[in-house]
């Protein structure tokens, strides 16, 4: 254990290096850079708010940030994952020439997609104000839901880079995966109005977003979705942690 | 002296070759109901044993495909052994593809900070040998300009100047004595004899024997994933001359050095191999002039063949060696032809 601490603490200036890697060049050559991190969640909540405001009636004016919050969570998990999963590939020129611990690949990546999430939160910031949802002492809680989804994606991440380097069609199966739950988020619907509750139970970043949603709404956390989601990000990472150490002395025969 | 740095115990490393390659969900499960899953065991090291003590200069003698590289990649920790353990003391610098870790995106100078890292330099030592490297590698105006832009001699030189601006316990070389012009050899030679001096262990790899026993003071032989000898570098090397290369000219010519390409060698090696079955040409046999068609249309013949096989084999995402592997396993079979 403490030889990997060790390891860990040699190769730190590394992931920073990687990580930093991929948030420049994410942004590099293109005219607004960083600023997209910020856009691209205005644009995508103002085309959700006009399609979807007939669900929630037109008497809730605070819908933009109720889309926004869940929004957000999503596109993270899902580009962290994402990235994660090709991390072992789109590396392997440098894992078939030097000695790094492997697991550097995925972390960097859910690092730089966590980077570029927190400053999107920019945009739900001042969403809050211009829609008069103006914080408690509850947003102060919100830290919770965001190490969860931060460990929920690095389990998850750990699992499809694993899974990713001995099956290719990974990606795809998991780009329609991802699909699937984003729909059964409530991203952009009231999950109260469902009849089928249990869909909610088998979606991991579900009651990350409600709790999330409590801290920005001024509510108390919900202890129940609190439990569950963490049941989900722990037992995700446990399994992660455990598959990718197993099998990653053979990436290198795979790749 | 005596200080083992090195430790190779009874390592062997196991390859499982898949008869056909199986890499999506949908066949591994069809094959593995059908119980088709078959593997083709190979074993590229047996039962290696050897230590390398402290200041030695050990070179690694054998034919192509007889386990070098996949030794050198163990002792550096890139390839787990499956069996055996091996025990290092010190610094590694591996010399082995200069440059694999670039960003093609990155410019020269990023690419300093991220190679860096990669090889386990921590920040403030980077940013001391920031200039030393730059002039060593003599980019000049070009260290700002994207690594993608760079030619192959700019991008060994910077891989060069990276990993040697350590002074490490352990060097381990393969076949990278040669990179860029002349005057740049000269003077990586020059910093690679200081290296030397100082009393670094080295590993080295390499097919000219000159090399080897003007390097080394000690040698070892592989052949077929086996250690057959082990010894001072003159009498291994006279060895090695006498059993092995003879032995390979009886089947085929010796191979001349390329410069620089030391990795890719096992590569190349199958494709020209490939080459010239498909061309039904003995590589022992000159093309003799009246065959009719000159050996550059027969190529062009059967590249597209040669070229969707090599493609299919390997594709893996690092597809951009693939175009100049074949270009030089086919300008390696000319000139073994001509």
């Amino acid at each position: 254990m403490s030889s990997a601490i060790k390891n860990f603490n040699k190769y730190k200036y590394l992931l920073m290096e990687l990580t930093k890697k991929n948030i420049k060049l994410k942004y590099r050559r293109s005219y607004l850079g960083i600023l997209w991190t910020l856009l691209e969640p205005i644009l995508t909540t103002i085309v959700l708010t006009i399609v979807f405001i007939n669900f929630r009636g037109k008497s809730d004016h605070t819908f933009p940030i109720y889309i926004l919050t869940g929004r957000l969570l999503y596109s993270f998990f899902s580009h962290a994952t994402k990235q994660a999963m090709k991390s072992i590939r789109s590396n392997s020129g440098m894992i078939k020439k030097v000695y790094v611990p492997k697991y550097i690949y995925p972390l960097s990546n859910i690092l730089s997609s966590y980077v570029i999430f927190v400053i999107s939160l920019i945009v739900l910031l001042g969403a809050m104000f211009i829609f008069k949802v103006y914080p408690t002492k509850y947003i102060l809680y919100s830290f919770i839901p965001l190490t969860l989804i931060f460990i929920l994606s690095l389990g998850f991440g750990m699992i499809l880079a694993t899974l990713a380097v001995f099956f290719r069609d990974m990606e795809y199966l998991w780009d329609v995966t991802l699909m699937l739950i984003m729909y059964t988020a409530a991203i952009f619907y009231d999950a109260a109005k469902i009849k089928d509750q249990w869909v909610f139970y088998c979606n991991p970043i579900y009651h990350i977003i409600v709790n999330f949603r409590n801290c920005i709404y001024g509510h108390p956390i919900d202890m129940l979705a609190l439990k569950i989601s963490m049941a989900y990000s722990f037992a995700a990472l446990f399994v992660g942690l455990i598959l990718f150490y197993r099998k990653q002395d053979k990436f290198i025969l795979y790749i | 002296m005596g200080k083992e740095v090195v430790k190779v115990e009874n390592v062997s490393m196991k390859f499982n070759l898949m008869e056909n390659k199986v890499d999506n969900l949908k066949e591994y499960v069809i094959k593995l109901i059908k119980n088709e899953l078959r593997y083709q065991e190979f074993w590229a090291l047996k039962d290696i044993s050897f230590t390398v003590n402290k200041g030695d200069r050990l070179g690694i003698l054998g034919l192509n495909g007889a386990g070098k590289s996949t030794l050198l990649k163990i002792i550096a920790g890139v390839l787990k052994a499956t069996e055996g353990k091996v025990t290092v003391k010190g610094k590694i610098a591996p010399l082995l593809e200069l440059g694999a870790g670039f960003d093609p995106q990155y410019t020269g100078a990023e690419n300093i900070y991220l190679y860096g890292a990669v090889l386990g330099y921590p920040k403030d030592f980077i940013r001391e040998k920031y200039n030393e490297i730059v002039e060593f590698s003599e980019l000049g105006e070009f260290i700002h300009v994207p690594v993608k832009n760079y030619s192959s001699g700019m991008k060994a030189r910077l891989g060069f100047a990276i990993a040697t601006i350590v002074e490490p316990d352990i060097l381990i070389l393969d076949e990278v004595l040669s990179v860029g012009d002349a005057k740049f050899r000269k003077k990586s030679e020059k910093r690679i004899m200081d290296m030397f001096d100082k009393g670094a262990t080295v590993l080295f790899v390499s097919h000219t024997i000159e090399q080897v026993m003007a390097i080394c003071n000690r040698a070892i032989i592989l052949d077929n994933g086996s250690l057959v000898a082990d010894g001072p570098a003159e009498e291994i090397c006279k060895l090695y001359e006498e059993k092995f290369i003879e032995r390979e000219s009886g089947a085929m010519k010796p191979r001349k050095e390329k410069d620089g390409k030391a990795k890719k060698k096992k590569k190349k090696k199958t494709v020209s191999v490939e080459v010239s079955e498909e061309l039904g040409i003995d590589p022992e046999k000159k093309i003799s002039k009246d065959n009719g068609k000159n050996i550059n249309e027969i190529i062009a013949e059967n590249m597209s063949d040669v070229l969707s096989e090599f493609i299919t084999e390997k594709t893996s995402d690092n597809y951009e060696n693939k175009p100049e592997g074949i270009a030089d396993a086919i300008s390696d079979s000319i000139s073994d032809n001509n």
